[in-house]
């Protein structure tokens, strides 16, 4: 950890069992590994996290590297394949050089659409899936950003001030914890002005949702955050520094934010794929970004109304969110264990 | 009797994904029917004279009222004819004869002056309302009365009796007779109507069709509350009253005198409409023989639509006919102001693509002019735009591109409904085919409920937002040239806001031949003049022809005397009856 005059305290407190086993040995080095350096054994050693870790890297990169991704493998997002398409049903073709065999009920994959083809439009469901990633990343990012920036704040105040400040600030919490956020949010995509803030088209939007997920989601943050600030302002080593005059600003910043780092680095990544799943929610009921800008939530809407005959569009969009969201979480949840001074090592 | 489909939907959606997946079949292992596919557009099918059962109908959207003098959805002015009879009616027929007038109340069709500024109409003799008392003209006169001077009581139907009668302010619910100063229309007895126009109206009749002129007796009548139990003069009356959101139910009114009604044979015994059934549990009960018809009318949702063209053995059960609406992109002319810049539009568009967007040969008509197929005067063949195989004139819009100065191209907005999935993906292939002459569109979509209201029916935020382009759909209010179109083109008819002519098209040509129609008698010469309407339109390019839409209607076999009446655009409800051996 960074908190230099801290290490003793970090070492001691996270895991008594290892400093016990680590004694039996003699005096081992695991006296003198950081917190840290700890964690990270941990996460090696659990599978599943690091898997998912490895996911989630994975799909960081896709989405960066979409244009390239789209170009070796694929077609560009928006562009038509019509000629795939049986206008009627439109499902793409068995056999698009024989048009009386029928549909496809298997989404017309071939080498060239790897995992085939929209209906109706034709157009490649492995780019618009890539390009899709970017909205969803770039959605949850952002989000959780501005909800760890606010959270933070307010509860780091809420924590040390504590009185009538942690009182308003704690039931401002409770308020926002009961907004309806999802009608909240399809009303405000709905009202806001074109240009408001020098934004226009999907630029508005993306801006819209990352607010409203943002400012809604903080009390979660605000909340942990919180509850380690009260319990960090009573420890010896915030009294030591408090008795030798250090000032409120030097405890907030110096003594209790290091401290904090390490469950907000936690909660963010755990809040990450709910906002995904937000963000899917919105596009799904068509107050996402605009058309023809692909997104997995409206991507799952539009293939709705094919589930009986070709169930298999549901599937792609689906396993993208499904997969983000699994590996997310679970990579969360290896974080937090690995971090959790009560987990033996 | 056709029996149910997959199973049980309680099992959720798994198991209609895997039994679907195996190729069940949506109606399970019955007969095939007799009946063929889009039968009933034409014909009249399982015709039968058979009386008794009950009728049951379905929807998911509640009525606006259900009250006659206050309605402007289009099944509703189709339902509410059970209970309300009207001065005229549309010919309770299939094909072109249904657009046609005939009397209902009426002894026989009103007679105009040379102007065509007053019409006069004698209704039957001894027509009794549910109660037994007597249907007499001064009624139909307050019934128009308050469905149109009412000071803002009644407030969701039509205008057109505001807007054409020579009658000064009047509010029915205000002073103590209501009709004291109300002279547009006379009833110089019991049984005689005159009404009087501001200015010539050669398509009054029309207006005569529409449920405000069902009578309301003055003591019957209780402002919004009427709804509630409305006093019928049809074959049924209200059994128990109606409750909003939930049900409907009418049975036989006795007092009803078939032989003094044309227009409804009233065979079943009772009909039942339930309210706020979700549009896929319709389908699925329609479907399973639970329901038997939507009473909406525009056919089946797009998850049972995709299912039942899927389906070899349902297709005698599938009716296909048009909705009687254009679907459109309208060009605004304030924002691409030059003719040439419009009409670059007009070729780079690729109409296949677009027709595909709505579901191609079951989902609609390619449309290239202005008047759909089933009003006077279309001509569908025409076309100024023409291109091979519909895939756009790219050559020829880069020359119109020249001309208004634009050989580069442009950037445009073009504002969409967000839940209109069929408009969204019209919208990505217009994009994607004006891409081709370098006119850079961004899709913007709004909602729905405010798209008139706030977005592209809003003046202001038009030009503050440079939205160049939006898509709309336009159905008719009785089938005319007229009826149809002149609210869209009309240079009369911008508003600020809810503007529907929304290209805010202002052509002085244009403007006089709608005026002039409405002076010409002979409804061929009406004809002739709208077909000239329909072609200056398209040579402004203000509105873009997308398809001319068709519905996906399932009609089960216990239903009879089923067919497609075009000034409703969809089922005539009147002469439905079922039959369930």
């Amino acid at each position: 950890m960074s908190a230099p005059s801290q290490v003793p305290e970090s070492a001691e407190d996270a895991d008594t069992a290892d400093v016990a086993a680590a004694a039996t040995q003699g005096r081992s080095d695991a006296e003198n590994r950081s917190l840290k350096q700890i964690a990270w054994q941990r996460l090696r050693r659990d599978k599943v996290a690091m898997i998912s870790g490895i996911v989630v890297v994975l799909l960081i990169l896709a989405a960066i590297f979409a244009p390239l991704l789209a170009k070796w493998f694929g077609h560009p997002p928006t562009q038509f394949h019509q000629d795939l398409i049986e206008p009627s049903r439109r499902l793409p073709y068995l056999d698009p050089a024989d048009p009386d065999a029928g549909v496809d009920r298997w989404g017309g994959i071939s080498g060239d659409h790897l995992l085939g083809v929209e209906p109706t439009t034709g157009r490649d469901l492995f780019s618009r899936i890539l390009y899709g990633a970017q909205i969803s990343l770039l959605v949850a990012f952002l989000a959780t950003l501005v909800c760890v920036a606010i959270g933070t704040i307010l509860g780091i105040i809420a924590g040390y001030v504590g009185g009538w400040v942690d009182t308003l600030i704690s039931r401002t919490m409770d308020i926002f914890l009961a907004f309806p956020l999802m009608l909240f949010a399809i009303a405000l995509v709905g009202v806001i002005p074109d240009g408001v803030l020098g934004l226009t088209g999907n630029g508005l939007r993306i801006g819209v949702i990352v607010f409203i997920i943002g400012f809604f989601n903080w009390p979660y943050i605000a909340r942990i955050v919180r509850g380690q600030t009260l319990a960090l302002r009573e420890r010896e080593f915030v009294e030591a520094a408090k008795s030798l005059g250090a000032g409120n600003r030097h405890i907030l910043l110096k003594e209790i934010l290091p401290n904090l780092i390490t469950p907000i680095i936690v909660y963010a990544t755990l809040l990450i794929p709910t906002n995904i799943l937000f963000e899917a929610a919105l596009s799904f009921l068509g107050v996402g970004i605009n058309p023809p800008t692909p997104s997995w939530g409206k991507m799952l809407s539009e293939a709705v109304p094919f589930f009986r005959e070709a169930p298999y569009f549901i599937v792609f969009p689906g396993l993208a969110i499904f997969i983000t969201v699994l590996a997310f979480n679970l990579f969360g949840d290896g974080l937090r264990d690995a971090f959790d001074p009560k987990t033996s090592d | 009797m056709r029996k149910r489909t997959f199973g049980f939907v309680a099992l959720g959606a798994a198991a209609t994904l895997l039994l679907s997946a195996c190729g069940g079949s949506a109606t399970g292992g019955g007969a095939e029917s007799e009946n063929e596919f889009d039968q009933g557009s034409t014909q009249i099918v399982n015709p039968s004279d058979k009386t008794g059962g009950t009728l049951r109908y379905a929807i998911e959207a509640d009525f606006d009222s259900a009250d006659p003098g206050n309605t402007y959805y289009g099944w509703s002015w189709n339902f509410q004819r059970y209970y309300a009879r009207t001065l005229l009616s549309f010919t309770p027929e299939p094909g072109e004869a249904a657009t046609e007038l005939m009397p209902d109340l009426a002894k026989e069709m009103p007679e105009p002056n040379d102007d065509f500024t007053e019409w006069t109409v004698e209704i039957q003799e001894g027509l009794k309302y549910e109660d037994g008392s007597e249907i007499v003209a001064e009624d139909i006169k307050y019934a128009i009365a308050r469905s149109n001077f009412n000071g803002g009581t009644l407030t969701l139907g039509p205008q057109y009796f505001a807007e054409h009668l020579d009658q000064d302010d009047h509010n029915v619910y205000e002073g103590s007779d209501p009709l004291a100063g109300f002279d547009s229309i006379e009833t110089p007895d019991d049984h005689t109507l005159v009404f009087h126009l501001k200015k010539s109206f050669s398509e009054f009749p029309n207006v005569l069709t529409q449920l405000q002129t069902a009578p309301v007796p003055v003591e019957a009548d209780q402002g919004e509350l009427y709804q509630e139990n409305v006093l019928s003069s049809g074959p049924y009356k209200f059994d128990g009253k109606y409750q909003p959101g939930v049900q409907l139910h009418l049975e036989r009114n006795e007092h009803w005198d078939p032989d003094s009604d044309p227009v409804r044979p009233a065979l079943p015994d009772r009909v039942e409409l339930e309210i706020g059934v979700a549009q896929d549990e319709i389908d699925q009960r329609l479907v399973n023989g639970e329901v038997d018809v939507d009473a909406r009318g525009t056919g089946v949702g797009p998850a049972m639509r995709s299912t039942l063209l899927d389906d070899e053995a349902v297709q005698g059960n599938l009716d296909n006919p048009y909705t009687g609406a254009l679907r459109y992109m309208n060009i605004h002319t304030p924002i691409i102001e030059d003719v040439a810049c419009r009409q670059a539009i007009m070729y780079a568009v690729d109409r296949d693509s677009m027709w595909r967007a709505w579901g191609g040969e079951p989902g609609g008509d390619i449309a290239t002019n202005l008047l759909p197929p089933a009003i006077p005067g279309s001509n569908p063949e025409s076309n100024l735009y023409p291109s091979e195989d519909g895939k756009g004139d790219v050559e020829a819009a880069q020359a119109k591109l020249d001309s208004c100065g634009e050989e580069d191209g442009f950037s445009t907005t073009l504002a969409v409904r967000a839940e209109n999935d069929n408009e969204v993906q019209t919208a990505e292939s217009v994009k994607e085919a004006l891409a081709r002459v370098n006119i850079d569109v961004n899709i913007e979509s709004y909602p729905t409920a405010d798209f008139f209201g706030q977005y592209a029916g809003s003046q202001d935020f038009v030009r503050e937002n440079d939205i160049g382009l939006s898509l709309s759909g336009w159905g008719p209010d009785w089938p005319s040239g007229y009826g149809f179109a002149s609210k869209i083109t009309h240079g009369n008819a911008i508003m600020e806001t809810g503007n529907f002519n929304t290209s805010e098209l202002d052509d002085p040509e244009v403007n006089g031949l709608w005026d002039e129609a409405l002076l010409t008698e002979d409804p061929e010469e009406r004809a002739a003049i709208y077909e000239q309407i329909d072609t200056l339109v398209m040579e402004n390019a203000a509105i873009l022809p997308v398809v001319f839409d068709k519905s996906l209607i399932y009609r089960s076999d216990e239903l009879t005397n089923a067919f497609y009446q075009p000034a409703f655009m969809m089922y005539d409800l009147m002469p439905l009856g079922v039959d369930r051996d």
